[in-house]
């Protein structure tokens, strides 16, 4: 997310910590130390009620950093196990996401309730509104009664005073699929079998209780023990650091990839693959088709909507083709995505081409342990040339323009559709689509869990605002899709 | 001339100011000076060198304002500090 707070810096200090233990004689105990290096004796207590709280949800971030699910630690288990663990395993894990208990704040549940701004006036607009009959007065106040209470929130619009509000627990009213809830225990939890991976919990919590498993550490350990390890970036990358693409080029290699590669030319195989895709549909008789790079929407179709899924085109992702160039090049490589969000983990996870998916926030920490000042790197051209369109996929509308301007004249009857961002509406309307087995305002579906597109995504580090100017204009240096070879 | 009030503010977009939060505060270059006019002077600087100093503080990001460094800068912080320098 590029809303800058504490929790995130909190997150990327962690991760570079880590990655300077790695480096370090004693890799195990110096990130045992990282929550006393950072929580000092005597220092001061900045949001929780001691140090030792603080250093417990430090030591918890530290093991998701390592990649360990959370779940099961029993905390009798040290860190430097852990930290073994992350070191030795084969493949990270499955799932992508995990909860800090002691991070989270087991917020109370949602609730509508009334304020002590109530006038208990005359009027008493909130109880004729309530259909429930939630409402009655007490001492001459409003009171909701929970257990009656629906949370329509009409006496909330009702209220002139605005004296009843209603009082959300972010991870839950973000999840636009119901799978994020609170455990007997009063913390959040996740439940794998309905997550979609979109990462907006991880967003929404403010206490940064939500989080990815990093896979740095592996990434790191083959480095080490000598695989050729392969960067690719995502074409959002283009518009995250305060320096072009190639110079990028060059800082991953000074960590240590053998070679960068860009995605927006697996981009250019998807936009061409998912042209023909389209026209054969339309030839067919279909009503519209939706785009399939986007992994939230994915797994959305696949776990809660598998109505849709025969409209889904069944190109591959930029990622998917990428990878495949790059295993053909190099077979035995290690080969690491560089991604704008946590939910192409679980796609990775499907694909044995792509070995470990790594954030735009874990490459921030990757340069700041590595101290390497971006801005002053030279530039590395890239070995293969990407088109102006698969540059732009990241930016909302990128996907479908590239599917139009592959198709040329036989765009004609091309109706672009954008669904901006996966919520419970855009959710509901896709719902309606499938069933109807048409979309009344056009016939080609983009869908993008993340509002604005990937530059938007849960780990990217620039503002939207930013990034969406630097991928326009590194597109607009490119070739048309249909001048490159 | 006198009562000409000059206030300088550098936003360090080093790699790690950059990456812990500087990125945020680069939408102050375009609306400070909107806002102040020629008074304040607003632009985006490599590493200010504060951060390899001061990382075990993990201060970062660093903004400058004349001479003096706000760490763990937010725009908040930035726009009091201008207030301030204006006011001097
Ligand atoms: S990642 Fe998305 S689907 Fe999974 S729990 Fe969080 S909000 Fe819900
Ligand atoms: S829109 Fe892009 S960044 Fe967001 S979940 Fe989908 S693939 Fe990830
Ligand atoms: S990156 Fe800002 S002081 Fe070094």
């Amino acid at each position: 997310m590029h809303i800058s707070n504490d929790a995130l810096r909190l997150k990327r200090e962690i991760l570079a910590r880590l990655i300077t233990a790695f480096y370090t004689d004693d890799f195990e105990e110096n990130a045992r130390l990282i929550p006393f290096d950072m929580r000092p004796k005597g220092c001061e207590v900045t949001y929780r009620c001691c140090v030792y709280k603080e250093r417990a949800a430090i030591r918890n971030r530290v093991m998701a950093g390592l990649g360990v699910a959370l779940e099961n630690d029993n905390e009798r288990t040290p860190i430097e196990a852990y930290v073994r663990v992350a070191q030795k395993r084969d493949k990270p894990d499955k799932e992508v996401l995990t909860v800090l208990e002691s991070a989270c704040q087991g917020c109370l549940p949602n609730a509508v309730y009334v304020t002590e701004l109530c006038q208990g006036c005359v009027a008493r607009p909130c109880l004729n509104t309530c259909k429930f009959s939630a409402i009655k007065f007490v001492n001459g106040k409003s009171f909701i009664d929970p257990e009656k209470c629906k949370q329509c929130g009409m006496c909330i619009k009702a209220c002139p005073y605005q004296a009843i509000v209603k009082r959300i627990v972010p991870c839950e009213n973000a999840c636009p699929v119901d799978a994020i809830t609170k455990a007997p225990s009063g913390h959040a939890k996740i439940d794998f079998d309905k997550c979609i991976t979109c990462g907006k919990c991880v967003a929404a919590c403010p206490f940064g209780a939500v989080h990815e498993k990093s896979q740095i550490i592996d990434v790191l350990t083959k480095m080490k023990l000598g695989f050729k390890v392969i960067a690719m970036l995502a074409p959002a990358a283009a518009g995250q650091f305060p320096c072009s693409l190639k110079q990028l080029n060059t800082a991953l290699r000074k960590i240590g990839f053998f070679d960068v590669w860009e995605v927006a030319l697996g981009a250019d195989v998807t936009s061409k693959n998912e042209a023909k895709d389209y026209l054969e549909r339309m030839e067919r008789g279909d009503k519209f088709m939706t785009t399939s790079c986007c992994s939230a929407y994915n797994q959305l179709v696949k776990l809660h909507m598998p109505e849709m899924s025969s409209h889904v085109s069944e190109t591959k992702t930029p990622l998917y083709y990428t990878a495949e160039m790059v295993k053909r090049q190099y077979p035995d490589a290690v080969t690491v995505f560089f991604s704008p969000c946590v939910s192409k983990r679980k796609e990775a996870s499907d694909n044995d081409n792509v070995d470990y998916v790594l954030t735009f926030e874990e490459m921030g920490a990757l340069f700041i342990a590595f101290n390497i000042q971006v801005g002053k790197c030279a530039e590395t051209e890239f070995a293969l040339e990407s088109s102006k369109q698969g540059r732009k996929f990241p930016v909302l509308g990128g996907v479908a323009d590239a599917v139009k301007a592959v198709l040329g004249d036989k765009a004609k009857d091309l109706k672009p559709v954008l669904i901006e961002g996966l919520n419970k509406q855009s959710i509901r309307e896709l719902r309606r689509y499938a069933k109807d087995g048409v979309c009344p305002s056009g016939n080609l579906i983009e869908v993008m869990s993340c509002n604005g597109g990937c530059i938007s995504g849960n780990a990217v580090i620039n503002s939207v605002k930013t990034s969406f100017k630097e991928v326009g204009s590194y597109a607009d240096a490119g070739r048309d899709i249909l001048e490159i070879e | 001339m006198e009562g000409l009030k000059k206030v300088n503010v550098q936003v360090c977009l080093g790699t790690t100011c950059f990456v812990m939060g500087s990125s945020n505060l680069q939408e102050l270059i375009d609306t400070v000076p909107k806002r102040y006019g020629d008074d304040v002077e607003v632009s985006g600087v490599p590493c200010l060198g504060l951060c390899s100093i001061d990382w075990k503080f993990s201060k970062a990001p660093y903004v400058k304002v004349n001479d003096e460094v706000i760490k763990e800068a937010t725009i908040d912080k930035v726009l009091k500090m201008i207030e301030r320098k204006l006011a001097e």
